[in-house]
């Protein structure tokens, strides 16, 4: 598969599933069990995501200015801060660590 | 639903006035994906078709992490897809209020995300709950899109990314859409089990491979918990 399908299949895919909430009727996946589960499906993709976004090389693990990012986003987060301004400081605690500790 | 007549004006400006500051923040916020997804090696025209057709951002970071990582795009399609299927969810809460049909269904559909479902969900009348949902999913699409093409040209200009810390800002944006889904503890608890097992899994599988893995440990806690009492509610996004 290239990305070019990948692109185009995820994309179509992903309406695809936009238009289904709206259009299936509620009893069909209203049901606990599948709820809950779709529930914590965003919790736990988007945790691994952070998780290998920020300390994963390729196939090693690894502590670097990323990290640092991270720790200044979640003091951001703290503060309430909203979301673009999480983001940006993320980006300047590690392009500014960089400049010091250059390779980092 | 009631139908607010024309004394109800100014709540419905206030209603268009938020969705509007929301889709600015949204929207400009763009710009990141744009410069990460060409970082990530996508053409700009890839990224704008992503932007376009995809139009669900954490889908969208998914798809390019993987990418960047040199993963195999299937593993980014299925990551992307898995995401996706929380605005199932949103649309399910929000047919019953929007009350859309024919043609109007399939276009609105694609509005259908974290944001536009925040600002409308809540609302008491089918045309309240319209005005928050087309106000703010309108804005974001407009400006997320125009957004992506503006950071996906800039990205090709700046060069190496990791010297402007955007490789350190898909972890923080990934980290701030997971966020208000923390204050339960429950939610706490599957977090911290998912990024232990991806992290577990990333010096055993190829990249892209260990996020799906970790979305394992969602099933796994929904079938564990299947005699809880409640079932959990969409956390506002």
């Amino acid at each position: 598969m290239t990305w070019w399908w990948a692109i185009l299949g995820a994309g179509i895919g992903c309406y695809l599933l936009k238009l289904a909430g709206l259009s299936v009727p509620a009893r069909v996946l209203e049901r606990p069990l599948v709820e809950r589960i779709a529930d914590l499906i965003p919790v736990a993709l988007l945790s691994a995501l952070v998780a290998v976004q920020v300390f994963a090389s390729g196939t090693h693990l690894t502590v670097d200015a990323r990290a640092a990012g991270l720790a200044a986003a979640v003091v951001a987060l703290l503060l309430r801060a909203p979301f673009l301004v999480v983001v940006v400081v993320a980006a300047l605690t590690a392009s500014l660590l960089r400049v010091v500790f250059p390779g980092w | 639903m009631p139908d607010p007549g024309r004394d109800q004006l100014p709540e419905r400006r206030a209603i268009i006035r938020d969705g509007l500051g929301v889709g600015v923040a949204t929207g400009l916020y763009g710009v990141s994906f744009g410069a990460v997804s060409v970082a990530a090696g996508l053409s700009v025209l890839q990224t704008c078709v992503l932007s376009l057709v995809m139009f669900t951002g954490a889908s969208q970071f998914a798809i390019v992490g993987v990418a960047a990582a040199g993963g195999a795009p299937v593993s980014g399609a299925v990551t992307a897809l898995m995401l996706g299927t929380r605005n199932t969810l949103y649309g399910l809460k929000l047919a019953p209020l929007l009350q859309f049909r024919g043609w109007r269904r399939p276009l609105a559909a694609q509005l259908v995300i974290d944001e536009s479902t925040a600002m409308s969900v809540t609302r008491e009348s089918t045309a309240a709950a319209r005005t928050g949902f087309l106000s703010t999913g309108l804005a974001v699409f407009t400006l997320w899109n125009l957004f992506t093409f503006a950071g996906a040209i800039a990205g090709n200009l700046i060069g190496d990314p990791r010297t402007y810390g955007l490789d350190a800002a898909v972890g923080a944006a990934f980290l701030a859409l997971l966020w208000p889904r923390l204050a339960d503890r429950g939610n706490r608890v599957v977090a911290a089990c998912a990024a232990a097992v991806a992290l577990g899994v990333v010096p055993l599988t190829p990249a892209g491979v260990p996020v799906l893995v970790a979305g394992g440990v969602a099933l796994l806690a929904g079938l564990l918990t299947r005699n809880a009492a409640d079932p959990t509610e969409i956390p506002a996004p």
